[in-house]
């Protein structure tokens, strides 16, 4: 039980983050907001104790440091997005948090033994191409600066990659189980071994699919995702540097194909290379937004303004001066206001978490725990190499959620799904087992 | 497979390390230039959020100009004169578009609270300043008032299209009064002001006028402090002369004989100082101009940009007036090329009011921030020693006869002593058939020469200084004088 209660201490960070944000933006704002808003960070806590005792119950073995690196990462998020919206969207996000808690409960009870998962592993793929394709349906699709990643039901908005995602994953790590061993006994072609074509199939398909999202998500990000988590399961399964040089390339050379072809790709590149040239910059969706984030970067410095000092409001006007500051550009408005320590301590919290999501795959003990615990923690940090490298101008930004920070409630359902399965597959790798 | 995921996990290492690099750069490495990039509005968004310090008069009570609340957390400003003080304030009204003029543009950092490089460091762990310090100006509003006043009312009895009125302490260069007619109302900014009646172009320091005999006195000086004449050197002041090939004449071509120089500035007699200045020379000229300031912006507190060089204009082009091209002749009696501004001319009667020092003129005393606290003191700085003492007493004294019994009687007040020098600048323009002037008169108390003025009227018909201008010097004197008993 002792790493249950290294757990709960876990959670103390996790404590002092969300009473000391909710304090520092009451303080600076208590004209505005009232003392209610206060609440929503107290209930947000007691969730987080209520799921330790949910996971002390049903997963005892389980890593006991993922839980407080989601819970600080969330509690993070939320202050954030109280900060940035008010209490109106904190409160909206921390529901949000009660429905991925219940969804999290849910899976772990449904799915005692996760390793089912793999019976269903081609429903699951087909369900999450259908997930990827729905915002292309006629009625649902509503581009976001021109990519097309959420869907609009009556009443919510719903973003379905984030659920493909873990989907997918799912998928690539029970199909590469079995196949491994075929992919590295291939016939040797010029000192070589290449795969016979039979197992190959479904990687080439993969890359197609990846190709096509990019046609069809628009999105170069989301894409680089999900075939970097390709990539990385592959790698692991096959333990093969070659494998994932092809793939790269391969990638490489679709995307610069796409890229210099689709004119909503080449603008993202242009803003991209060419951020400060007025040309550029000035015009509606031009690349104001990556322009605008550093300049709230460079304004943070080495300690950052202060909380809330970063500029969200154009003054005298209701203009957005870094459009979607609670998603997309979160990690701008973080780096001006708590500035470089700010921003490289939370990327360190991911390095953690995505560290403790490896060091679950080591201690795994069967092929498909593994992988699927690598797919998992990979597609993680590769969500947020994406979304802070797009505001970093690492690489041409493109819109996903920084995981548990971002707001939006698909994000957070999504995520919750995989800590569940991450925390179920740490559970059983970390379980004693009888002696024999 | 586990080697594998140590591996992989290099690379995410790898990852999160690029990520850290690169944010490194905008927070810190490149960090100033994104700063400084014209299209990063935020400083300007910041600076719309600071309450601007007030800009004071030298009472220290009669604000010029405050900042009032305005929408979304911003603040603008309010001037609650208008166009009394709008030339010296200027306008800060970045909302519209509109670059910032007089002292809301040279005062900037101390109204906005901009500290120093030690205390931005601490200030960083703050956020920025939020309110900024108050500037007290060495304006006095009493006889910036009764400038504008006499000015107005002088104006519209004789015609003139513009005037202007410049008081300095002479022993620390504070600007006591600093006013053209028309002004404008720096609450609307640079919009709605539509001539005659409103003028954004400050005369005072960027009219270009010429000075006419007033300028005499820098002839004057160079002649006395060179040591090549005294006041009492003899010279030909008979009517006409040919100068530069052209004859010139005194008022109503008069014959005044032997005359001691004295004698010629006090009748200000234009065949005495025209040969004078060629006999001097354009070395000897021009060295006596630099050192009285002409040929450079004037060093006052105040945008370069709303200034204007003082000296000798050839085809548009400021020139030393050793130029060949030049008239030395005429203008040894301020006129050919030379423009002058009425600041220029105060500075010249300020230099020999205070013995031949010419102090740097200032508009601002000191600044004060939110707590009450004098943060920086403008202290009186000395520009230039134009001439030796004794050489300024003699030119003072010289001055003194120009009002007793010269030209600038009319300036002549019981118990003042002023001493002082017209000038009656003929500009070549006329109106109906009349051909017009520029009236000046510069002066100061000899009995207590703690103010020095420069008064400048505009295209009056027979415009003589002696009429228009010195009346209204005389006022101004009396005024400051009186209040700083």
């Amino acid at each position: 039980m002792r790493a249950r209660n290294w757990e709960l201490f876990g959670l103390i960070p996790a404590a002092l983050l969300v009473s000391a944000g909710f304090a520092a933006v009451y303080i600076q704002r208590s004209n505005q907001l009232s003392t209610v808003s206060l609440v929503y960070g107290g209930i947000f806590l007691g969730l987080c104790v209520a799921a330790h005792i949910f996971i002390r119950i049903t997963l005892p073995y389980a890593d006991p440091f993922i839980f407080p690196l989601v819970a600080v990462l969330a509690c993070f998020g939320l202050v954030m997005v109280y900060r940035i919206n008010g209490a109106t969207m904190a409160r909206q996000q921390a529901q949000w948090f009660v429905f991925g808690l219940a969804l999290f409960a849910g899976t772990v009870l449904w799915f005692r033994d996760y390793r089912r998962l793999e019976n269903y592993r081609y429903l699951i793929m087909i369900a999450s191409l259908v997930l990827l394709a729905l915002p292309h349906v006629p009625g649902l699709e509503e581009p976001v600066n021109g990519a097309y990643l959420d869907i609009h039901l009556p009443g919510i908005t719903f973003q379905p990659t984030e659920f493909g995602k873990v989907g997918l994953v799912i998928f690539l790590a029970s199909y590469l189980r079995d196949h491994r061993q075929a992919l590295v006994s291939g016939r040797k072609i010029l000192g070589y071994s290449v795969p016979p074509l039979k197992h190959l199939g479904p990687l080439l398909v993969l890359w197609g699919a990846a190709m096509l999202a990019l046609i069809v998500l628009h999105d170069i990000g989301s894409s680089l995702m999900f075939f970097g988590a390709l990539l990385a399961i592959l790698y692991v399964a096959t333990g093969r540097v070659s494998f994932v040089i092809v793939g790269m390339l391969a990638f490489a050379g679709g995307a610069w194909y796409l890229g210099t072809h689709i004119p909503h790709i080449d603008a993202r590149v242009q803003d991209w290379l060419h951020t400060y040239d007025p040309n550029v910059y000035t015009p509606l969706g031009g690349s104001q937004q990556v322009a605008n984030g550093t300049f709230s970067m460079a304004a943070g410095g080495l300690f950052g303004q202060g909380f809330g000092q970063t500029l969200l409001v154009i003054p005298g006007t209701t203009d957005q001066y870094i459009p979607v500051p609670n998603t997309d550009m979160i990690f701008a408005v973080i780096t001006g206001d708590l500035g470089l320590f700010g921003a490289a301590g939370l990327l360190l919290s991911y390095m953690l978490f995505v560290g403790r999501g490896f060091k679950t795959a080591m201690l795994a003990r069967d092929s498909f725990s593994k992988l699927l615990a690598i797919g998992l923690s990979a597609v993680v940090a590769l969500q947020v190499f994406v979304i802070v490298g797009g505001v970093t101008r690492v690489i041409p930004l493109t819109g996903v959620p920084l995981p548990f920070v971002s707001y939006g409630g698909s994000s957070i359902l999504a995520n919750f799904v995989l800590v569940a399965l991450l925390l179920m597959i740490s559970d059983r790798a970390r379980r004693p087992q009888p002696r024999q | 497979m586990n080697r594998s995921i140590v591996r992989l996990f290099g690379v995410v290492i790898l990852l999160f390390t690029i990520l850290v690099v690169w944010t490194s750069r905008w927070t810190v490495f490149s960090a100033t230039s994104l700063d400084n990039n014209p299209l990063n509005q935020l400083p300007y968004f910041a600076s719309l959020k600071v309450k601007r310090g007030a800009i004071l008069a030298d009472d220290g009570h009669t604000v010029l100009a405050k900042s009032v609340r305005a929408s979304g957390g911003t603040w603008t400003r309010k001037y609650p004169y208008g166009p009394l003080f709008a030339q010296i304030v200027g306008y800060y009204f970045p909302q519209r578009g509109q670059p910032p003029t007089g002292l809301e543009s040279s005062r900037n950092s101390q109204l906005r609270g901009v500290k120093s490089a030690l205390t931005n460091v601490f200030g960083s762990f703050n956020g920025t300043p939020t309110v900024g310090d108050d500037v007290h100006s060495t304006i006095d509003p009493q006889a910036q008032t009764l400038a504008r006043q006499l000015l107005q009312a002088t104006m519209s009895s004789t015609g003139a299209i513009s005037g202007s009125v410049v008081a300095i302490v002479p022993q620390t260069g504070a600007v006591k009064v600093l006013y053209s007619s028309p002004s404008y109302n720096d609450n609307n900014g640079s919009s709605k002001c539509k001539p005659p009646d409103c003028q954004l172009f400050f005369d005072a320091t960027q009219g270009e006028y010429p000075p006419g005999s007033t300028f005499k006195l820098v002839t004057t000086t160079a002649a006395l402090d060179s040591g090549k004449y005294t006041p009492s050197s003899t010279f030909n002041g008979d009517s006409p002369v040919t100068v530069s090939g052209h004859s010139l004449e005194n008022d109503s071509n008069y014959s005044y004989g032997e005359v001691s120089l004295t004698k010629a500035l006090t009748d200000s007699i234009n065949t005495v100082y025209a040969p004078l200045g060629v006999t001097l020379g354009g070395n000897l000229m021009q060295e006596y101009m630099q050192r009285y300031g002409f040929g450079s912006v004037p060093p006052l507190d105040y945008p370069a940009d709303q200034m204007h060089p003082s000296g000798e204009y050839f085809h548009g082009k400021l020139v030393p007036v050793t130029n060949p091209n030049i008239d030395l002749g005429r203008t040894a009696i301020g006129q050919a090329g030379l423009e002058v501004t009425p600041l220029q001319m105060a500075m010249v009667v300020s230099a020999i009011a205070n013995d031949g020092k010419l102090m740097q003129p200032r508009l601002t005393s000191k600044v004060v921030n939110n707590d009450g606290q004098t943060v920086e003191t403008i202290a009186p700085q000395e520009d230039d020693q134009v001439m030796k003492p004794k050489i300024a007493m003699q030119l003072q004294t010289m001055m003194r006869d120009v009002v007793e019994e010269g030209t600038g009687t009319s300036a002549n007040l019981e118990g003042l002593n002023i001493g002082g020098k017209t000038g009656t600048a003929s500009t070549g323009v006329t109106r109906d058939g009349q051909p017009l002037d520029d009236a000046w008169f510069v002066g100061f108390p000899e009995a207590n020469p703690k103010i020095a003025v420069a008064v400048e009227l505009t295209d009056i018909p027979n415009g003589f200084g002696g009429t228009y201008a010195a009346p209204i010097a005389a006022k101004v004197i009396q005024r400051l004088l009186a209040e700083n008993q």
